[in-house]
């Protein structure tokens, strides 16, 4: 769930392996920055997904962020932090992408197709309680519609938002920098975005709520 | 007794509020603001259960051989690229380039100075126009041929493309010089397509020189998926239409200020 590592002595030594091949690639080391796109690609790769809501679109924006990474390393100025700055590389350009998306799908006037997620998250997957009855199984591809509808529907700084904060556990000054606002800005981006959530999602998770218990009691 | 607000229940729960002691103090006595903070929660553990796909424990591996090859090289060694096969094929174009820029540069010479100063942009923005659409149609052509590519012999249970990839490891140098210029002048659509064929490209000088059917269909669906060859045909298009309505270079004939101010 969050992206931050267990313990505070990993976190450390983390950021002083990130800092050494930081600096290796800055001095030509072009191999030292494989193991930088090794350790953080997953982490990357996860907030991409969340943000844009499909692989192909993240596997972009995963491979985009670590070539602006390289090609603006020597600006980077806080070396200790690569996980986090690549991080924030990735979600503006997650911002951007979404916005080219939106706009191409406005042109098309289609609706989305649904294709790989839907297998990759099989709602089959989500019933961890005994075996999936067809009830529960209509219900929960019906939350998880809802829920992915409910995201789609935040705008991009409140998905954004959202995803950086409840996700990744990513601190507020970290999403005003991506959002390029001020901190009060972004926290409040942060309770819009699950306002929303809430307004949308509440009547279907509480129906699903009532289903379970009655379910239990019969 | 004031009961806390939706949003400071929000702010509590994501660990934002700034008076969390105050607000806890509050929820241990009030059942209806605890019941609000559940139905919060709910919905919020809802969306705990949306999963993000497990990307595979090698893709760390397979991002780094997808972006390898697209890192530009390193400052101290800038000297050898050009000595390189490949980057020779880019230098070529430079070559072409400055060639084209000097022709135009002879030809607007003996405008005066207002009108030489307005065409500067034009003539710059004319070479690129002119040189990227060139490119397209290469990179075009090499595409149609790929994707209709059969083995010489259909007995061969292979096919060979190897005069593909080589177009395409040349295509690639020139495709990677013309993003540069086009995002340095500002073209951001015609940066972004070329970005997109330059990922085609890549993928094809990196395919072996033979290839089973099973995997030409692949390389096809790349191209089919990303819609590159409709793209490419768009772009190609509109930069004929700029070409028509970039105003041409002032020849020295055709205007009597030019006149008064030949050699």
């Amino acid at each position: 769930m969050n992206r931050m590592p267990q313990s505070v002595e990993s976190a450390n030594a983390i950021a002083d392996s990130d800092a050494l091949a930081v600096e290796r690639t800055l001095a030509g080391d072009r191999d030292a920055f494989r193991v930088l796109v090794e350790r953080h690609s997953q982490s990357v790769f996860r907030l991409a997904y969340r943000m844009t809501g499909n692989r192909h679109d993240a596997e972009e924006v995963v491979q985009e962020a670590f070539l602006r990474a390289y090609q603006k390393l020597g600006q980077f100025a806080s070396r200790a932090n690569f996980g986090t700055w690549v991080y924030r590389i990735a979600a503006n350009y997650a911002i951007d992408r979404m916005r080219q998306r939106r706009k191409e799908e406005a042109r098309r006037e289609a609706p989305r197709a649904e294709g790989q997620e839907k297998t990759e998250s099989d709602p089959v997957n989500l019933v961890h309680d005994g075996k999936p009855t067809p009830e529960r199984l209509t219900q929960s591809i019906e939350l998880r519609k809802q829920m992915q509808q409910a995201l789609a529907a935040l705008s991009h700084a409140e998905r954004t938002a959202f995803v950086m904060r409840h996700w990744e556990g990513c601190g507020i000054e970290e999403i005003a920098a991506v959002l390029k606002s001020s901190s009060g800005s972004a926290k409040n981006t942060v309770f819009r975005a699950v306002q929303k959530l809430r307004r949308s999602l509440q009547p279907f998770v509480e129906r699903g709520t009532q289903a379970r218990v009655m379910g239990t009691e019969s | 007794m004031r009961h806390v607000t939706e949003e400071e229940l929000i702010a509590y729960r994501e660990g934002l509020a700034s008076q969390r002691s105050v607000i806890s103090q509050h929820l241990a006595a009030c059942e209806q603001c605890r019941a609000e903070l559940q139905r919060i929660e709910a919905v919020l553990a809802a969306l705990d259960t949306l999963p993000a796909p497990d990307p595979g424990a090698d893709y760390g591996q397979r991002v780094w051989q997808q972006i390898a090859p697209r890192l530009p090289e390193k400052r101290g060694r800038w000297w050898r690229v050009w000595l390189e096969p490949r980057p020779l094929a880019a230098l070529g174009a430079v070559a072409a380039l400055i060639v084209a820029a000097f022709v135009i540069g002879r030809l607007t010479k003996r405008v005066e100075p207002g009108v030489d100063a307005a065409n500067v942009g034009q003539v710059r923005e004319r070479v690129l126009v002119v040189a990227v659409g060139e490119h397209l149609g290469r990179s075009e052509m090499m595409l149609v041929e790929l994707s209709n590519a059969e083995p010489i012999d259909p007995a061969q249970k292979l096919v060979n493309i190897s005069t593909e990839q080589r177009r395409a490891e040349d295509l690639l140098e020139e495709n990677r010089l013309y993003r540069r210029t086009a995002l340095q002048e500002g073209d951001a659509g015609l940066a972004s397509v070329l970005d997109e064929l330059e990922r085609v490209l890549l993928d094809v000088a990196h395919s072996p020189e033979e290839v089973t059917p099973a995997q030409l269909e692949a390389i096809r669906q790349k191209i089919e998926t990303r819609g590159i060859l409709f793209k490419v045909r768009v772009v190609s298009n509109e930069l004929q239409q700029r070409q028509k309505e970039i105003k041409p270079a002032p020849s020295q004939n055709n205007s009597t200020k030019k006149e008064g101010n030949k050699i």
